[in-house]
């Protein structure tokens, strides 16, 4: 079949299409001139301008997290390039498919230090999960195809495209490929069913279970979350979430016992430590969730589900590790259950579960509300009430006001939470928040941050205004990096060493400078009129809430502790000691 | 403790932590593209893996296959961690360790430069020919020893050498295949 003749940087833009990519997030330059002159040329794909690299990438993960579909971004070579590491390695981090096309200088000059050269594929390499610099134009469309394969299969990631000019500029016919998958990359979906059957027997004799569920859920698929409920149900064990699988599980369910980890709450930590089996789904055993190693859930069998073999048994050893795809796994797990007709234990769980109400009492994220200042979680719990019946997306920078939107706001549906949990990258909050705006324009989107996250990529203000993305920043001032600023606290003596927030603008007249709009609530009793006021609007927002500046995130496993020795506020915290190995833990 | 850990296999139960660091020689079959050599050592690099020795050679231009062999040590979790973090690579067709999976032989090659007169000299062609090294290159002052054998043979023969005026050493690194009419 003969194709029809097209320069490379159509090819490119035929290939995208043909991978069902309606949206690129993009700055141009020298090098992508070519595919910028043919993006001018069509209209089947919309360009979205940022106004920093690393802003594409951010808001192409925001992208493809709220969609489950791959996000594109689009950079000119060199600066461009170098520009979206950080985007890079926080997809990679957090398992989000991105395809990242970089231009590059022609290939004759690759290797002379030319003008805007870098080595991209050299530099990207250890933060993709794969690669490619194209050399020939008749790779274009082939490579294409199989970056969006690697891409979104198996455990999804980030791959880069590099394309030097002559390749873009070249003439080739186009012949769209019709081979699917790959040749060395087939990553497993379905677990052994000898496995998944030891996993039913497992779980029909725990006397005192808990589902510790991750952001592999939410990467399964809608579906995966569907089953976790029924799974959930049908066992009734209790479920514990990490910072990214908020939101597979209802947060209003009676069976959700709240985030595990750091911050997480009393209840599931100490599930956690107490359990007799753990099955871990979807999720990797991370630092900020284990605490210390060597007392993480001494007394527990370990079932793991993961689609990448290498998370298993990396850090935490288990009895049972079933490598596939949790939705798969999940499937054939209730299948198996059903048709065994097992049942859990349910004298045993009834004693579980008292234990476990017992812990609840506690009531590990109450806070003190004064009437003179703001407290930040009561932003974000009022944020939840305003929001909880509309179609609302959050995503978060990095810090304290993080761990209180995950501990505050009650998600209950997959794909609702956009935020940077493994690079925990500041700055990530609002170009994230374009990215799902642009996906979802009549969706209430707000991007909960603190006055140091926000000021890291700013400028991209400018790009939601310019395309209309209403994305609402509830931006919650304290005037430090508090999260900084609480381990400067608990650990080096107070010595707050620049972590205050001096010498910065006014968050309301910078909206307006922007051509948006901005507002404040400095007391207690003006924060319900501004969230209400924030969401009123149409187009893009900063409610700047003023908060108390003072106040630590709460409760807390410091650095180094285990799941039972958690802290409950400041007057704990200044009284613990803190070995040197947590210290360099944090 | 190699076949112990053989039935642990990827994923399964790893209840007791052997701290026991063991070497292990890996075969990894690879496409032959650029930047996939690149990919293998950063891996070992940024996690923090050790080499002893890597070798790698294009085996099966038709299908432009290439093969590594990779000598390295770590406790059984780590070889179990390099072997899944290998297989994740995109590029890589196959991952086997040699050490576990059965029996298998091991060779490597070294180039030796020797400078010695009179009964040095004479001594060294004599070991030379104990350790049925080769010569392939001679002047009246010296001599290049061609040697093949596992790593200990090598280094038993360099030890005798050094003494004897050895100025000089390639060593080819390891290049490893199972035992018995299996591919892997």
């Amino acid at each position: 079949m003969a194709g029809q003749m097209m320069t490379g940087a159509e090819i490119l833009l035929e290939s995208l299409v043909a991978e069902g990519v309606e949206v690129v997030f993009g700055y141009g330059g020298g090098a992508v001139l070519p595919i910028y002159d043919a993006l001018y040329q069509q209209d089947r794909i919309r360009h979205i301008l940022v106004r920093h690299e690393q802003g594409a990438a951010h808001a192409a993960e925001g992208y493809a997290r709220s969609t489950g579909k791959p996000g594109v971004l689009l950079v000119t070579s060199g600066p461009g390039a170098t520009n979206t590491v950080t985007g890079l390695t926080d997809a990679l981090m957090d398992s989000i498919p991105i395809i990242c096309l970089t231009g590059q200088v022609p290939t004759h000059l690759i290797g002379n230090d030319a003008f805007q050269e870098a080595d991209t594929v050299g530099i990207t390499r250890p933060c993709t999960k794969h690669n490619y610099l194209l050399k020939d134009i008749k790779d274009v469309a082939l490579k294409v195809r199989e970056a969006f394969f690697v891409a979104t299969h198996g455990r999804p990631g980030p791959v880069v495209i590099d394309l030097p000019k002559n390749i873009t500029m070249g003439e080739a016919e186009y012949i769209r490929p019709m081979a699917v998958g790959h040749k060395t990359y087939r990553p497993i979906v379905k677990g052994k069913l000898e496995d998944v059957r030891e996993a039913v027997q497992m779980i029909a004799a725990a006397k005192k279970p808990i589902f510790y569920t991750g952001g592999g859920v939410i990467n399964s698929g809608p579906a995966a979350s569907q089953l976790l409920r029924e799974l959930a149900h049908l066992t009734g064990f209790p479920v514990t979430s990490t910072l990214m699988g908020l939101g597979a599980f209802p947060a209003s369910d009676k069976q959700f016992v709240g985030m595990l980890g750091m911050h997480g709450t009393y209840e599931a930590n100490m599930a956690m430590h107490d359990c007799d089996l753990m099955v871990c789904i979807g999720a990797r055993f991370d630092d900020r969730i284990t605490g210390k190693l060597d007392a993480f859930s001494p007394e527990s069998k370990k079932i793991h589900i993961d689609i990448d073999p290498s998370s298993i048994n990396k850090t935490i050893p288990v009895d049972l590790g079933i490598v596939g795809d949790v939705g798969h796994v999940l499937e054939d797990l209730i299948k198996i259950w059903k048709s065994e007709t097992q049942r859990p234990d349910a004298d045993a769980l009834k004693a579980w579960w008292a234990i476990i109400d017992k812990w609840r009492e506690k009531d590990s994220l109450a806070f003190e509300t004064s009437d003179k200042m703001i407290m930040p979680q009561q932003a974000i719990q009022l944020l939840y009430e305003h929001t909880k019946d509309l179609d609302t997306y959050i995503t978060t920078d990095v810090g304290q006001h993080q761990m209180w939107a995950a501990q505050h706001y009650k998600f209950e549906k997959p794909n609702r939470l956009m935020t940077s949990g493994g690079l925990g990258t500041m700055g990530y909050g609002l170009p994230s928040a374009i990215g799902v705006q642009i996906a979802h324009p009549d969706s209430t989107v707000v991007c909960i941050t603190g006055e140091a996250s926000f000021m890291m990529n700013i400028q991209e203000l400018s790009t939601a205004v310019q395309h209309g993305a209403g994305v609402k920043i509830l931006l919650l001032n304290n005037h430090y990096q508090g999260m900084v600023r609480q381990w400067q606290e608990m650990l080096h003596g107070g010595r707050l060493a620049e972590s205050e927030m001096t010498g910065m603008p006014d968050f309301v007249k910078t909206a307006e400078a922007f051509g948006m709009v901005g507002m404040r609530a400095e007391k207690p009793s003006e924060l319900e009129d501004v969230i209400k006021a924030m969401l009123a609007e149409d187009g893009p927002v900063i409610a700047e809430i003023e908060t108390d500046k003072t106040i630590g995130c709460y409760p807390m496993i410091p650095s180094g502790s285990a799941h039972n020795e958690m802290l409950f506020g400041p007057r704990e915290s200044k009284a613990t000691k803190i070995s040197a190995e947590g210290m360099t833990m944090v | 403790m190699g076949g112990e850990w053989a039935a642990n296999k990827m994923n399964r139960p790893v209840t007791q932590l052997d701290q026991t660091e063991q070497r292990h020689t890996l075969a990894v079959l690879v496409d032959n593209e650029a930047g996939v050599l690149a990919r293998v050592i950063g891996l070992f690099s940024g996690r923090g893996y050790n080499i002893e020795s890597l070798t790698v050679a294009e085996v099966d231009a038709a299908v432009n296959r290439s093969r590594i062999s990779i000598v390295t040590s770590g406790t059984p979790q780590v070889i179990a961690q390099i072997k899944a973090q290998l297989e994740r690579l995109i590029p890589v067709h196959a991952v086997a360790d040699l050490t576990v999976e059965g029996p298998s032989v091991e060779r490597e090659m070294a180039l030796v430069k020797v400078n010695a007169i009179g009964d040095k000299r004479v001594e060294s062609l004599r070991i030379a020919d104990i350790f049925r090294a080769r010569v392939v290159d001679a002047t009246s002052e010296s001599f290049v020893f061609e040697m093949t054998g596992a790593t200990d043979k090598i280094n038993a023969f360099l030890d005798l050498m050094v003494p004897l005026g050895m100025v000089d050493v390639s060593r080819t690194g390891v290049a490893a295949i199972t035992r018995g009419p299996n591919p892997m």
